[in-house]
């Protein structure tokens, strides 16, 4: 019959003692439950998986084809398509100023402050109230916004192409740590340095950017950055470093004078974090093309307001799954902890729907520390999202698993029917608008939005 | 003050033997009164407060959270956190190079050709499906899962030439590998097809310790006999061992097929020369270990002799009847549903009357009460009422202890009868669980016990039968042994 038995053992672990002993070959599996979706949602996916699996070749394979390259600069009210100048785009799914929360509260009244239509909070908090301010994401308008996310019409921009397919995706400046206006402050310093932004920074660097004859290729720099200890979402340092080495004498050779050259070299250095707006715009930039193919269940958008998580799959066009934005686990800075936290917030999760972020942990053992884990660890979580995804990118590789390409695709059907949920590295905000971040960690995606997003896609066939 | 204190993890899961074993750690802490550790299901969830054991915020959980319940006297303020730090060591092994399905499992493992597959019921039939599409054969230990879907997997499995064995199939011997609840045996020319797990295990051990070997021992399940089934499985394995050349002997156990499957089974059989021992329970007179020795008489080209010394069982019957203290009936507390089962049969087809059970046999009264035993009774620790919430009496002994220790002192209690079932998925140190109450026991009644496994299996087998016949236990090597030794004995209580 079976010449050597080899087995794969699904359930109680104690089942494997005797192949061990018995050095019989085996492989188990730690099996979970599927997500539990509708019986007819369930019967339709599986019974047009052949559909499905097509439609997500295809979509893959536009992914993988993306070339993010940084082509220019801006203002939003002058590059984003469709922008007004009452429109102010916020990160994450849609929301109401009644249901923002504190950070991203806060951030809107800065916005309004910086765009000079409101002088306080209280004058900011009547205009909103008035119905004169227009709230979308940033999604909807192929921007992404770290925390916050908050892009005004006045706020200079990041214009990254995917130069494999031409369609453009935007993120502002960031604006560096502490008592900043994306973890929702608005004094007056948070303003001031906004205009500085405005004034000195983003001048030099959109003169900078767009008389290279060879623009800046983010795609180079984040596969190097992944085999430099980064992830592209938590751990920004060296692909920062790689952005400080690119752009450097461009700054200096268009700077008007040496201490504006120096005041913009300064500003990037001290900020390990610069390179984060930019590794959100290439992702997005990436993703964006694989949007709208008909039966594909690849999901093309994972982002957080604060209050809730969002997603969208390529399959169901621009309809947002959204359910409650989680806590992090988090490691928290000292004098805080878990009951000063916000929940989950920021288009910063784009990363890891490219495949980068906490799915490329195992580049980052650095991140582990706010795991309380070891560098098994930030292993084992990549390892895991391979599962839920739907290829190995041909491009960006992890050099401690052996080279192996970033899990990259997130399939919400492996997603249900395996029950294992996309990780996510991110920074946690303080619940009051302003105070800044106070921890980072890992969380997993919640659940329900996967299950939503699951029931619709079984509705298009 | 008593109180609960619980609390819910969310989105975890564990394989419910773990968090058993952690709710049983638990127990143990100083100042717990009881403690259950679950999957979330509203079933569980009820089960909580039913057991006292519910809290505020009990009604939150999903089926996709564990819940930790402790019901404590209070004199330790850390002691949800201490019981939570027993999780822990649970989460750095799950972080350890894993799988979490089939597919990824594939990848690493590209030889596999078995998935043994032991997950609650509601979800295993559809993961049997899965490694059949991936041309795997499955042994479906799970049960309750539909006869609709246990028919349509094994039809599935036999369009493609691969064996479903189950499901509630607990016991299997492929290419010399136990599976699940199996012996290491010796290796040789007997085939067994069971549709009885412990049957296996016992036929399987008798003939190794005899000195022979098995080639494949397949489990069917205990369904597959039925007239709806149609014996698939069963008739697969014999095909498989008519075809099999290492196989000399083939051994057929199970109770008595439905009559249009035996048809079936007699038909198949017209296709062989290999001996065939037919051992269906009930039918014939005879029990395992006598099937046991006739194929191993069969595979040596001996004349059988019975294992079974009637003359000397009576007279041990007779030395035992001078120690008993009291009573006039036995206690059967069996962890193996086939030794209840057979025990019955001997104690029916010797004359005996009086006798109940959980779950009898033809002729045999029906216990109106598991838990409340009456004058004869062969309770099977492993039926349902016995099993919710707690893992199976051959992996934790705790419910059978518990029994020991009270009927042993009951007034109309003569004796005990027990069964030991060794070998892989047992409970590896079933001496040392199972003597503080066999010494309570043996204070007020006899003990018998037939010990079932080989030497070669993880629980010390030589070491166990020495150490229960010095604490006076009465030690038989096979279970119809230990029940005609009880009939004998019960004759002389009469």
């Amino acid at each position: 019959m079976i010449n050597q038995l080899s087995v794969i053992n699904i359930g109680l672990e104690s089942f494997t003692l005797p192949f061990k002993e018995l050095k019989t070959p085996h492989q188990h599996v730690e099996w979970r439950p599927s997500l539990e979706v509708s019986s007819s949602a369930k019967s339709v996916i599986t019974q047009h998986h052949e559909k499905i699996h097509n439609a997500n070749l295809e979509a893959i394979s536009k992914v993988e084809k993306g070339v993010p390259v940084l082509h220019g600069m801006g203002r939003a009210i002058d590059l984003i398509p469709h922008m007004k100048k009452n429109l102010i785009l916020h990160a994450g799914p849609p929301i109401t100023w009644k249901r923002m929360c504190g950070p991203m509260r806060g951030a809107v009244i800065g916005a309004l402050i910086y765009e000079g239509m409101a002088t306080d909070e209280s004058s900011a908090e009547e205009l909103v109230n008035s119905g004169k301010i227009e709230f979308a994401p940033c999604h909807e308008y192929s921007a992404v916004g770290p925390m916050a996310g908050i892009i005004s019409p006045s706020m200079p921009v990041f214009a990254v192409q995917n130069d494999a397919f031409g369609n453009m995706a935007y993120s502002t400046q960031n604006e560096g740590l502490g008592k900043v206006l994306r973890y929702g402050a608005y004094s007056t310093e948070v303003i001031d340095r906004l205009k500085w932004m405005q004034d000195v920074l983003y001048p030099i660097l959109k003169l900078a950017i767009e008389q290279r004859s060879e623009k800046i290729n983010l795609k180079t720099i984040i596969l190097q950055a992944l085999q430099m200890g980064d992830e592209v979402h938590n751990r920004n340092r060296a692909a920062t470093s790689l952005f400080y080495r690119a752009i450097a004498p461009d700054i200096v050779t268009v700077a008007p004078d040496k201490e504006s050259a120096l005041s913009v070299l300064n500003f990037i250095n001290s900020n390990d974090h610069f390179f984060l707006n930019l590794s959100m715009a290439a992702c997005k930039a990436i993703l964006d093309p694989a949007r709208d193919i008909p039966y594909s269940s690849l999901v093309v958008v994972m982002a957080r307001n604060g209050t809730d998580f969002g997603i969208q799959l390529s399959g169901t066009k621009g309809e947002w799954f959204t359910g409650k934005a989680p806590f992090v686990d988090a490691l928290y800075f000292q004098g805080y902890s878990s009951v000063d936290a916000n929940p989950d917030i920021g288009d910063s999760a784009i990363t890891e729907t490219a495949g980068l972020g906490g799915f490329a942990m195992a580049s980052a053992f650095a991140i582990v520390q706010f795991v309380g884990g070891t560098a098994n660890t930030a292993l084992a979580f990549s390892k895991e999202m391979y599962e839920i995804t739907l290829s190995e990118s041909p491009h960006y590789k992890i050099p401690s698993l052996n080279f192996q390409g970033t899990p990259t695709g997130i399939d919400v059907v492996s997603v249900i029917d395996k029950n294992i949920l996309p990780v996510i590295n991110t920074g946690v905000a303080h619940k009051k608008a302003g105070v800044g971040q106070i921890g980072a960690g890992v969380l997993r995606a919640p659940t329900e939005p996967f299950v939503k997003a699951y029931e619709k896609l079984a509705l298009t066939f | 003050m008593i109180q609960v204190d619980g609390k819910i993890i969310k989105g975890r899961y564990i394989d419910s033997v773990f968090l058993m074993r952690v709710a049983k750690d638990v127990r143990a802490f100083t100042g717990v009164l009881d403690s259950a550790f679950v999957v979330g299901t509203s079933e569980n969830i009820e089960l909580l407060k039913s057991s006292a054991l519910g809290f505020d915020g009990l009604e939150e959980a999903s089926s996709n959270d564990l819940v930790l319940a402790i019901r404590h006297d209070g004199s330790n303020p850390e002691i949800l956190k201490e019981a939570l730090a027993l999780l822990e060591v649970s989460k750095k092994e799950e972080h350890a190079e894993s799988c979490k399905s089939c597919d990824s499992a594939l990848k690493k493992l590209p030889s596999a050709n078995l998935a043994l597959i032991s997950i609650a019921g509601k979800y295993a039939a559809d993961e049997a499906r899965k490694a059949l599409d991936k041309n795997l054969h499955v042994m479906l230990f799970s049960d309750n899962v539909s006869l609709e879907e246990e028919i349509h997997l094994k039809n599935y499995g036999r369009d493609r030439n691969l064996l479903v064995m189950g499901p509630d199939c607990g016991t299997a011997i492929l290419g010399g590998v136990p599976l699940a609840f199996a012996n290491v045996v010796k290796r040789g020319s007997i085939g067994v097809v069971a549709a009885s797990g412990t049957g296996l295990q016992e036929v399987t051990s008798i003939i190794s310790n005899l000195g022979e070997g098995i080639s494949e021992a397949i489990g069917t399940g205990g369904r597959d006999l039925k007239k709806e089934v149609g014996g698939i499985t069963f008739l697969m394995g014999l095909d498989l061992l008519i075809h099999d050349p290492k196989t000399k002997v083939i051994l057929l156990v199970s109770k008595p097929p439905h009559p249009e499957v035996l048809l079936k089974i007699n038909e198949k059989l017209k296709e062989t020369h290999k001996p065939v021992v037919k051992m269906f329970l009930g039918e014939s007179k005879s029990t395992l270990v006598e099937a046991a020795a006739y194929a191993v008489a069969l595979s040596r080209g001996d004349v059988y002799l019975s294992p079974l010394n009637e003359s000397a069982l009576k007279d041990e019957a007779d030395q035992i009847f001078k120690t008993i203290k009291k009573g006039k009936y036995v206690r059967g507390l069996y962890s193996g549903g086939t030794f209840s089962f057979e025990t019955q049969l001997v104690l029916k087809e010797r004359g005996h009357k009086d006798v109940f059970a959980n779950a009898p046999c033809t002729g045999v009264n029906k216990l109106a009460n598991s838990f409340v035993l009456q004058q004869n009774s062969i309770v099977d620790l492993g039926e349902d009422e016995f099993t919710v919430g707690r893992p199976h009496p051959m992996i934790d002994f705790t419910l059978r202890n518990k029994k020991i220790e009270e009927e042993s002192q009951l007034p109309e209690t003569a004796f005990l009868l027990l069964d030991l079932v060794l070998g892989y998925g047992s409970n590896l140190k079933p001496l040392e669980e199972i003597t503080p109450s066999l010494k309570v026991a043996l204070n007020s009644s006899p003990v018998i016990i037939s010990v079932t496994g080989t030497d070669g299996d993880p629980q010390d087998r030589q070491r166990i039968i020495h150490e229960l016949k010095s604490l006076g236990v009465i030690v038989k090597e096979s279970n119809a042994e230990a029940a005609i030794l009880a009939s004998y004995l019960l004759k002389r209580l009469e």
